[in-house]
């Protein structure tokens, strides 16, 4: 039976980068997908572009394409990435002046447009999912309006010939099941084959998370070397059938524990994974060991998609002022616990208008509340006061207040660290399909 | 015993909901993991941190339960001011849970 094999080449946009190497020179691999598109990430591109309209896409592209490009024209590979972010279309330019500065030719590049959704979010006044509140009450602070687009645009741009296809805001497993689609020819209807081809891009799309990064804790999970960790490679059959494997001699694992792990992230209710081109079914996923590093999964399925595409609303939500300084040795906890005290009574001396505010004290209470460690005295912790303003000047004096520790405050503070910073927040609605119209432009080396 | 012991874990986020997975380790413990590790024990857990509904979903054919916390995450990834805004240390926590211990075989 005919099968294929992905490369998976980042799992964030700031991945390693030569994991992806190893995979173009030795992985056997069709094609390299870079996944480096967070939530939030598309809606800081957008204000990169605002400042500079050749801006607005992912910053490490040059880099990345700089190291593989050559591999991949040699081998035959395809790339596929939403490194585009904001602005695939200067995307996909770089790439051609990068591919051209190495004196590669006869590469044809597609940038697929139309996520960007924010005239139109704006004339529907979507509903924001979690608030029920529309999107028009966040006013001139919206910044970006950005639809998770199918598998169907990079699916049609591989048919039309590209080696290279850049989108921007697309789902995730997309970047995945696309050339699935155009290498198997399965129907746009085919529910059972695109939760199976969302199977195989859930799985990959997190590169290290699959191959032992992100799972090792000593002693209960052991993996041996995460300094050179290995990125997954699909091999998928005609029949969606997957084996996860990973180059030879690569650090890292795979195993059936790392392969439901990442099975089960980001998931809600395991039979509804809501997709653009299909509601993605992993309720009766099996795994199964098949060799070393090497897992079968089988029992994905689908339903039919619902029509509406999810929608990543930015906007400017706030500002946020932090301020950390250590304390260590006998006592640690209770100077810790003065500091606190003292920046909480100064923040209200000089009157500094909060919305939220925590005090916390790492190595004590700031990840989990304190229940868990009570009475544990550490030797050493740090104070961290962090607090939600109007303005980036009131969010300034938070870090100060916490600075002036040093000469006003408890003995023996060390360390302090301050920061104040805008921020984008990101809240979701849902937009009916055929109001997103994505669109493939080619450009040619 | 921890549920550390006969299971691993790790943890998702999406806007203000967290999901941790409970996977056994071997797949005769998921009876034990699956009847002490209830959503309403986990939502008791979590109770400095969760102030959302827990809902548990079960998988017995990989052995793992997979656990949806809503508000769970300081009002959103993207606006939450709590050092670990992603919640990604939360199934770090969940391991700390006691089980029963086990009868020794023999």
């Amino acid at each position: 039976m005919r099968g294929i094999r992905l490369g998976a080449g980042a799992g964030y946009s700031g991945d390693r980068i030569e994991p992806a190497i190893e995979l173009a020179e030795k992985g056997e691999i069709d094609y390299l997908v870079f996944e480096c598109l967070a939530e939030r990430t598309i809606a800081l591109a957008q204000q990169a572009r605002i400042k500079d309209p050749r801006a607005g896409y992912d910053p490490l592209l040059a880099a990345r394409m700089r190291a593989v490009l050559p591999i991949c024209r040699a081998k035959g590979i395809k790339l596929i990435t939403n490194m585009g972010a904001a602005n695939p279309v200067a995307a996909a330019e770089a790439t051609r002046d990068i591919a051209q500065s190495l004196g590669l030719a006869g590469i044809r590049i597609a940038a697929i447009t139309g996520d960007d959704v924010l005239a139109a979010a704006k004339e529907r006044n979507l509903t924001i999912e979690d608030t029920g509140e529309t999107i028009r009450s966040l006013g001139n602070r919206i910044v970006s309006a950005n639809a998770y687009i199918g598998a169907k645009p990079i699916a049609d741009a591989l048919a039309a010939g590209a080696d290279i296809v850049i989108t921007g805001r697309a789902a995730d497993p997309a970047l995945f099941l696309g050339p699935l689609m155009h290498e198997f020819g399965w129907c746009w209807d085919d529910w059972t084959a695109l939760g199976k081809g969302t199977l195989v891009g859930h799985l990959l799309e997190c590169a290290g998370q699959i191959t032992g990064g992100y799972f090792a804790d000593p002693g209960f999970k052991d993996v041996a070397g995460l300094a050179r960790l290995g990125f997954p490679i699909g091999e998928v059959r005609e029949d969606g059938e997957l084996v996860v494997t990973k180059v030879a001699g690569s650090g890292g694992r795979i195993t059936p524990a790392t392969v439901k792990e990442q099975l089960l992230y980001e998931i809600h209710d395991p039979a509804r994974y809501y997709q653009p081109d299909v509601v993605a079914d992993f309720s009766h996923v099996r795994v199964e060991a098949i060799g070393p590093d090497a897992v079968r999964v089988t029992g994905g399925a689908g339903r039919r998609k619902t029509g509406t595409l999810k929608v990543s609303v930015g906007y400017i939500d706030s500002y946020v002022g932090e301020g950390q300084i250590s304390y260590a040795g006998p006592g640690a906890e209770a100077r810790g616990r003065l500091a606190l005290d003292i920046v909480r009574e100064r923040l209200a001396i000089i009157g500094v208008p909060m919305t939220e505010a925590r005090f916390d004290l790492i190595g004590v209470d700031a990840l989990h509340g304190g229940k868990a460690s009570a009475g544990r005295n550490p030797y050493e912790l740090r104070v961290r006061v962090v607090a939600r303003t109007e303005s980036i000047e009131e969010a300034i004096k938070i870090g100060n207040e916490v600075e002036t520790l040093y000469t006003n405050g408890p003995a023996g503070g060390g360390g302090a660290w301050k920061s104040a910073r805008e921020i984008i927040g990101v809240v979701s609605a849902l937009i009916p399909e055929k109001l997103v119209r994505p669109e493939v432009r080619f450009i040619e080396v | 015993m921890k549920l550390r012991e006969i299971a691993h874990s790790r943890t998702g986020d999406k806007g203000n909901i967290s999901n941790i997975s409970v996977i056994a380790h071997e797949a005769r413990n998921y009876p034990l993991i699956e009847r002490f590790v209830t959503a309403e024990r986990v939502k008791a857990h979590f109770s400095e941190i969760v102030h959302g509904d827990v809902t548990r979903y079960e998988l017995p054919q990989l052995g793992a339960l997979n656990f949806v916390l809503r508000d769970a995450l300081g009002g959103g990834v993207t606006r939450s001011l709590a050092l670990d805004a992603h919640g990604k240390s939360l199934s770090s926590a969940l391991l700390d849970l006691d089980l029963p211990d086990q009868e020794q075989p023999g």
